[in-house]
């Protein structure tokens, strides 16, 4: 009788055996491939994961909230591109003309309850939506460089920047090992101390800090960064801190109640040498500046339900026409925001600290 | 048993093969990487799409050139094990591209393809129906890797130990 292959004596063969155990070899070799290249096998590795769970060991968790630049306030407005962009990049957002933006300014940082200060970073995140359906993302802020030039350091700065429980304040020691360890964010720090911050959100200048490619109908890449620079006269934030926990955001509700805001969209073309993986470093004086258009931004709503809140100012929502370059931080926001983004979308959202109310 | 797939059926099995496959390794290196993972979404994006259509193309050949059947020796619950497997194959194969389309869609994202052509979203932006599919798309991408596992074991046992003609079905 001839055997049957399916039969438990068959496979209980000796021979069966040995190709049953190879087989599970196979198995087990590409589960184990898996789990590495899932990063299973090494918790030690910096993951968008690990990067928003910082943020919350350092912050408190704020269920609903952006896990960074927490506390902000939505606007709309629009964007007039005079059509000279078009000379760097072929992106529509170029086109001359006039298309919506939906925006967002916050404060650095993972606390939405915090309050407005001489110290904290102001952003400002746009959606330009340009007449071909393209989009380009972009979350700006005010200081001149960035403090940390890649994913690794901005980790081990936020841990070294957490403020002690039994002080209030972060530990200077960690702060200095930190800083001894990464030069770079050193000078990068005395350059934005250097620089005087405005009064308000409406008269500072909001940079990309980052670089990008934008790339011509002749497609030539150049290196660009970007700044948002105000109409409003710079005046200087006035020493002391007012006793209004929202005094830069009611000042902000009050400026575009009275009238449009707006800034001039220029962009900086670098030049070979100029750094473009490295944002703790300005690119030198002299640099070719374009005048792209001007940001009218018209109104402020509540996060709450305003058109900002599902949307995350990924640096890599960008138009055909701007590519990323080989700035290590891109792909790390990218990963970082989403991340952020989907923790926020499956929990129930608090009303934010800035409600601008009806009629702004 | 010597019949076997035809031709194209056996073409797109194995080209289906090797991008998800790789789509699966992207994918989770994807997650697991800040600093790779722009390119690898950049990648893992357009792929998905080209499976879509791959299994949409497949779905129909299927459903016209019917497979060469199963050993007649071969136990029921073991042919029923075996249909069950594919046709989940199959589900998984259109959730995963259409979840992943849908969540990008959910939660507002442009989908950039080729230049500045978009796909369109397939569902309204929506802050719940996001926080549903994102995870979605993870579970059932871990799904999708334990049954092409599974899919693997049972081939390479039909080959070397039952030696009953149905790997050879796929391979020749």
């Amino acid at each position: 009788m001839p055997d049957d292959p399916y039969s438990f004596a068959h496979l209980t063969k000796a021979a069966s055996l040995v190709r049953l155990s190879g087989v599970g070899i196979v198995l087990v070799s590409i589960a184990g491939a898996f789990a590495a290249t899932a990063g299973w096998l090494s918790p030690g590795r910096l993951d968008a994961d690990r990067m928003i769970d910082r943020f919350e060991a350092v912050n408190g968790e704020h269920p609903g909230f952006r896990r960074n630049h927490a506390k902000g306030v939505c606007f709309t407005g629009w964007f007039e591109s005079s059509g000279n962009g078009a000379r760097l990049s072929t992106a529509a957002v170029f086109w001359r003309g006039r298309m919506p933006v939906i925006g967002r300014f916050a404060l650095a940082g993972g606390l939405p309850m915090m309050a407005d200060g001489p110290a904290a970073v102001r952003s400002m995140a746009l959606e330009f939506q340009s007449p071909d359906g393209d989009r380009w993302r972009t979350a700006m802020n005010d200081i001149p460089v960035f403090p940390v030039k890649d994913a690794q350091a901005f980790y081990d700065q936020l841990a070294a920047g957490k403020p002690d429980p039994r002080t209030g304040r972060p530990d200077p020691a960690a702060m200095q090992v930190f800083l001894a360890r990464h030069p770079e964010t050193a000078r990068a720090l005395a350059l934005i101390k250097a620089q005087p911050f405005s009064s308000g959100f409406g008269n500072a200048t909001y940079n990309s800090l980052n670089t990008l490619l934008f790339v011509d109908g002749a497609r030539v890449a150049r290196p660009v960064r970007w700044s948002m620079v105000p109409h409003d006269t710079f005046v200087p934030e006035p020493a002391g801190k007012p006793a209004d926990p929202n005094y830069l955001f009611d000042a902000l509700i009050a400026r575009v109640k009275d009238s449009p805001v707006q800034w001039r969209l220029v962009l900086t073309v670098g030049q070979p040498g100029d750094p473009t993986d490295d944002a703790t470093v300005p690119w030198p004086e002299g640099r070719n500046r374009i005048d792209a258009g001007v940001l009218t931004v018209m109104a402020l709503q509540d996060e709450d339900d305003g058109a900002c809140r599902d949307i995350s100012f990924d640096p890599l929502v960008l138009p055909a026409g701007i590519t990323a370059s080989d700035d290590p931080l891109l792909s790390a926001r990218s990963g970082a925001y989403s991340e952020s983004f989907t923790r926020r979308e499956g929990e129930a959202k608090p009303p934010s600290a800035v409600q601008p109310g009806t009629g702004s | 048993m010597t019949q076997t797939f035809p031709l194209l059926s056996r073409l797109l099995h194995w080209t289906m093969a090797v991008l998800i496959l790789a789509m699966l390794f992207v994918g989770a290196a994807m997650v697991s990487s800040l600093s790779d993972y722009s390119r690898l979404v950049a990648i893992h994006r357009p792929l998905g799409i080209l499976l879509l259509v791959l299994v949409a193309v497949r779905l129909i050949n299927r459903l016209l050139a019917s497979p060469p059947p199963l050993p007649v020796a071969m136990p029921p619950l073991l042919k029923f094990v075996a249909h069950a497997s594919h046709w989940l194959l199959y589900g998984l194969m259109f959730a995963l591209p259409l979840v992943g389309w849908g969540m990008l869609s959910a939660g507002g994202y442009p989908i950039p393809l080729i230049g500045s052509f978009h796909l369109p979203p397939i569902l309204p932006h929506d802050k719940a129906l996001y926080a549903i599919l994102r995870p979605a798309h993870t579970v059932l991408a871990y799904l999708l890797f334990l049954t092409f596992l599974a899919h693997l074991g049972a081939a390479l046992t039909h080959a070397l130990v039952f030696k009953d003609g149905v790997f050879r079905s796929m391979v020749k």
